[in-house]
């Protein structure tokens, strides 16, 4: 059984978001990677853009299918995760942690009070 | 989910949750897609020996002096060639020469045929070749529901499936069968398969089909077996260039698009779509299914447009990564001046053309 850590915040689209200050690093959830099963590439803006709530940022592909990742909160990249492009299937294994996929400088913290906490998202996914 | 209430099971759903299997809606079928992985149990085909529920394929009997005539008639290869125990794949067109289906045809008795076909086109089948039936007067039995199908695929088949059954495989050639036994239940056993690798694919009663699965993964173990999914199951077809119907063909598709004119026997008299073909051949066909090789990020997947000197050209038809090269492959259709190998060409992924470069198929040939 997959443990949802208590000090990340989620999304229904199955994105994660930890905060630290003005800070925020962003991943896509367990069940995300779990759902999409082999992933094969990641795609992920540059350093210094900017990214909005709700709108697409990234993809994730899997032998299967690709799949939009949403910004959780919104603001400026500041640092991409580049171990996710010679390997990607870190996310299978370690999406919570080692995984993450970009950190940002949050343009609009209070955007934080509109996602979920780890009970209610493993509520929503039927957990 | 709770949709998958309405969805049709095989005999072996419950063992496919109970091993943890992803499931998901494959044409109105409740199946496994992946247990551990799809690159996984794709490499466990390749390399050892591989488990495939493929239960909601379809069956179709046809029986009687005439069954021969109708098969012959609605087919595009030439069943008259066949001997008792042998197989050949064919193609089920419509008058204007598109497929209704892709089918395995074989030869049980000089009257009697079994036909395996694709799930979802197995009641359109059926209905196909009945209503073509009112001239042979032939027995067409729709016989989906008395059959359970298992695909034992990979290097380590023979010696996996030879533990159950007195039956002499090594004696069954590619594209034979014979009626024999497997785990003490009567089974048709077909050395025939979707991987491109050597194998069997076994047809028995479904309420047998639990007891041979459990005992073929039991008798595979020292080899490694493991069950595989459907996901598993593309990939491998795809690296043997194997046609998925719904993707390389389909009704406005024909089989010398398909590169598929081996299967097409224009001198065996006449058959449904013959007409259409013959014409197509005198006048040459435009477009071609073509194999390709991603050179940029990312893969072509089905549906995506192809572009040929920034215009667009043709459309993929399957794509995917190929486990077994280590390359992101795909088939799609070109116009026949541009469908040679080697040639640049561009894939529109999320509305960027992606560099990929038309290659030779099978990507995969296994070494005999």
């Amino acid at each position: 059984m997959t443990t949802y850590p208590e000090d990340l915040y989620y999304t229904k689209e199955h994105e994660w978001v930890r905060v630290e200050g003005q800070s925020a690093t962003i991943g896509i959830t367990d069940h995300a990677q779990s759902e999409l099963g082999d992933i094969v590439y990641v795609d992920l803006p540059q350093p210094g853009a900017t990214i909005e709530q709700g709108k697409t940022f990234g993809s994730v592909e899997s032998v299967k299918a690709v799949s939009d990742v949403y910004a959780p909160v919104s603001g400026e990249v500041a640092e991409v995760n580049q171990t996710l492009a010679t390997n990607p299937e870190k996310l299978n294994e370690d999406p919570h942690g080692e995984a993450w996929l970009v950190k940002i400088k949050l343009t609009a913290p209070d955007e934080i009070k509109q996602l979920l906490s780890a009970a209610d998202y493993q509520k929503y996914i039927g957990a | 989910m709770d949709t998958a209430v309405s969805l049709k099971k095989t005999p072996l759903n419950a063992v496919h949750r109970a091993a943890g299997a992803r499931m998901v809606d494959f044409g109105g079928w409740d199946m496994p897609v992946q247990y551990t992985g799809i690159i996984d149990e794709h490499q466990t085909v390749r390399q050892r020996v591989g488990l495939f529920d493929v239960s909601h394929m379809g069956e179709i009997e046809i029986r009687g002096p005439e069954a021969l005539n109708l098969v012959n008639y609605v087919s595009t290869n030439n069943a008259a060639k066949l001997k008792i125990g042998q197989a050949q794949y064919s193609g089920l067109l419509y008058e204007h020469g598109g497929f209704v289906d892709d089918i395995l045809v074989h030869k049980v008795d000089d009257d009697h045929f079994f036909l395996c076909v694709n799930a979802s086109n197995q009641e359109k089948d059926y209905d196909y070749i009945s209503t073509m039936n009112r001239g042979f007067k032939a027995t067409v039995e729709f016989a989906g529901d008395r059959y359970a199908q298992i695909a034992v695929q990979g290097p380590r088949a023979l010696e996996t499936l030879a533990k159950l059954t007195r039956t002499n495989l090594a004696a069954i050639r590619y594209y034979w069968f014979a009626d024999g036994e497997a785990a003490g239940i009567p089974a048709r056993i077909a050395r025939t398969g979707y991987t491109g690798e050597d194998g069997f694919e076994v047809y028995v009663a479904p309420d047998e089909a639990v007891k041979l699965w459990l005992a073929l993964l039991e008798a595979g173990q020292e080899f490694g077996i493991a069950p595989a999914g459907l996901g598993a199951r593309n990939t491998l077809r795809l690296e043997a260039k194997m046609a998925l119907y719904g993707h390389e063909i389909n009704a406005s598709i024909t089989p010398y698009e398909a590169d598929l004119a081996w299967i097409v026997k224009m001198d065996k008299g006449d058959f449904l779509g013959r007409e259409a073909l013959a014409k197509q051949q005198a006048a040459g066909i435009t477009r071609k299914l073509t194999g390709f090789e991603m050179r940029g990020r990312g893969i072509g997947r089905d549906g995506y447009e192809v572009q040929v000197d920034g215009q667009p050209a043709g459309w993929v038809t399957s794509g995917g990564p190929a486990p077994s090269l280590n390359k992101n492959i795909g088939l799609c259709y070109l116009p026949v001046g541009l469908a040679e190998p080697g040639r640049t060409i561009h894939i529109m992924i999320r509305n960027q053309p992606v560099e990929a470069v038309t290659a030779p198929t099978p990507f995969y040939k296994r070494a005999k």
